[in-house]
């Protein structure tokens, strides 16, 4: 019996009278690698940040592990914490070095002491095979590289499920792929609950085990991503595909 | 030209401590005020920019726009006012509203010129944090920092090292205008020129050593100011760590210490 983490009902949310997202709902359960595609504007990374209550949702419930957060009984703080998130812009902090920056969350926010969360800190640096530039600050390191590092950000706060707001779409093509198989080793060889809106099909069809695809602001179509890959129901769907896999 | 030369001379040798005493006076004025008015400056831009949302409560919308309006006559009061008429306004008017009476001229004058500097500072911090990328703030919100964390180990770090050179602005404008702080009775570096040439007469040579030690003293600060910004820069270049420096250090590839890997050992459950 697998275990929901996270799930989300009837989600909407609105800028002013657009109406990004309607009436949302899906479940992430442990260990599950979702990921989002859809084309730009179809809300996915709109979704991705009310998730982790960036933007706040407009109408509908957030349950994690059954507990509703967007009503404010859990400490929006505490949620994010166990949330972690990877940006498509990296936004790693400029100010801290590359260690410094994996290093800061866990003090404090998780309030683990120094000596630990280094420890911490390297052994997730050196899972993205960042460790050896430990010393470098944000704007001395390539977009790969920065991309990795805020993967090991979001990991060395130890979170139960990790969201990627398309997190190679700022990349050179030639840094794609290094950022993409530290995601991969995440989900296949460590078994990391991830939910990853991409444009990168490759990883959708042969990495993720369930496939969400979105527009204009509704669910279409989800499911194993063999069957949507090879035969979606869904007309949308199969337009979507057929456009972006011949691209 | 050559009795110039010996006036100054005159007056450098029976003045000068008089005159170092005054350059101290000056230095140790616009240094203190400088730094307490970064510090009000600081504080008024993080109290500014604390974002009002629709979802908090109505109080709390209430004293933060209270809070705002406050700021923003204290700024456009002290900084549509000169700062000779502030201290003539605080040192003597005082006495009328409180039963106090400043008899330290040290304590008015540092508290006039750190209000004064103080107005123009929250604006330039105000400027300084609307001008980090939004990217830093979610980066913060997303790891689960809150409001203060941010602002205190990302947001302020930043917004410091990018409103350096106005800092030093300030700081050098402090300098100079100090000066008028004479009104009050400060004996500044001005005011040893105002006591000195109306004991001896002679105005130009003494108008002539202010002029030098008022230019020496602010290419030294910005001198000096430069070197702080480089220092704040960080170092052009990284060193890799090598491999036997993260062994040594922590252990590295054996966190944690049990368990092969913290993502196994969450599966056991």
């Amino acid at each position: 019996m697998s275990e929901h983490i996270l799930e989300i009902r009837h989600l909407s949310k609105a800028f002013g009278t657009n109406a990004v997202l309607k009436d949302i709902d899906f479940t992430v359960d442990k260990g599950d690698v979702t990921t989002i595609i859809g084309a730009s504007g179809s809300g996915k990374s709109t979704l991705l940040r009310c998730i982790n209550l960036l933007e706040t949702p407009t109408t509908g419930d957030i349950l994690f592990h059954g507990q509703d957060i967007s009503k404010g009984r859990l400490n929006s703080s505490a949620y994010r914490a166990k949330v972690g998130m990877v940006f498509q812009n990296f936004n790693l902090f400029n100010n801290l070095t590359v260690l410094a920056n994996c290093i800061i969350g866990q003090q404090k926010v998780l309030k683990i002491k120094a000596d630990e969360a280094r420890k911490r800190a390297l052994y997730y640096l050196n899972k993205v095979g960042m460790a050896p530039y430990i010393n470098a600050r944000p704007d001395q390191i390539s977009g790969g590289q920065k991309q990795r590092v805020a993967i090991a950000r979001a990991l060395a706060m130890e979170p139960e499920v990790l969201l990627f707001d398309e997190p190679t779409s700022a990349l050179d093509p030639e840094m794609v792929g290094e950022v993409l198989e530290v995601m991969k080793a995440l989900a296949t060889k460590d078994n990391m609950t991830m939910l990853v809106v991409t444009h990168e099909m490759s990883f959708a069809r042969d990495v993720s085990t369930h496939v969400v695809y979105m527009a204009d602001g509704v669910i279409e179509e989800e499911g194993d991503p063999a069957r949507i890959f090879t035969n979606p129901e869904n007309q949308k769907t199969r337009e979507f595909l057929k456009r972006i896999l011949n691209e | 030209m050559s009795q110039l030369v010996t006036d100054i001379s005159m007056l450098w040798a029976k003045y000068r401590m008089v005159y170092l005493t005054g350059i101290a006076n000056t230095l140790i004025l616009a240094t203190s005020a400088t730094l307490i008015g970064c510090i009000i400056g600081f504080l008024c831009g993080i109290l500014q920019t604390i974002p009002i949302n629709s979802k908090d409560s109505i109080i709390k919308r209430v004293f933060l726009r209270l809070i705002r309006i406050i700021i923003r006559a204290y700024v456009e009061i002290f900084r549509g006012t000169p700062m000779i008429l502030q201290a003539v306004f605080i040192f003597y008017g005082m006495p009328y509203f409180f039963n106090i009476s400043f008899d330290n001229i040290w304590t008015v004058s540092i508290i006039v010129v750190s209000v004064n500097t103080g107005a123009y500072m929250a604006e330039s911090v105000r400027g300084g944090i609307m001008s980090i990328d939004k990217g830093q703030f979610e980066g913060a919100k997303a790891i689960g920092m809150n409001h203060w964390q941010t602002m205190l180990y990302i947001v302020l770090p930043q917004t410091l090292r990018n409103i350096m050179p106005q800092i030093g602005n300030n700081y050098i404008i402090n300098v100079k205008d100090t000066s008028v702080m004479f009104i009050i009775g400060f004996s500044d570096f001005f005011a040893i020129h105002k006591m000195v040439s109306g004991a001896v007469f002679k105005y130009f040579p003494s108008a002539f050593i202010e002029m030098a030690g008022y230019l020496c003293l602010t290419l030294l600060a910005s001198f000096l100011l430069r070197r702080l910004e480089k220092k704040m820069a960080g170092k052009s270049s990284y060193e890799l760590a090598s491999a036997d420096q993260l062994v040594m250090t922590a252990g590295t590839y054996k966190y944690p210490e049990e368990d092969g890997s913290p993502f196994e050992e969450k599966n056991k459950d």
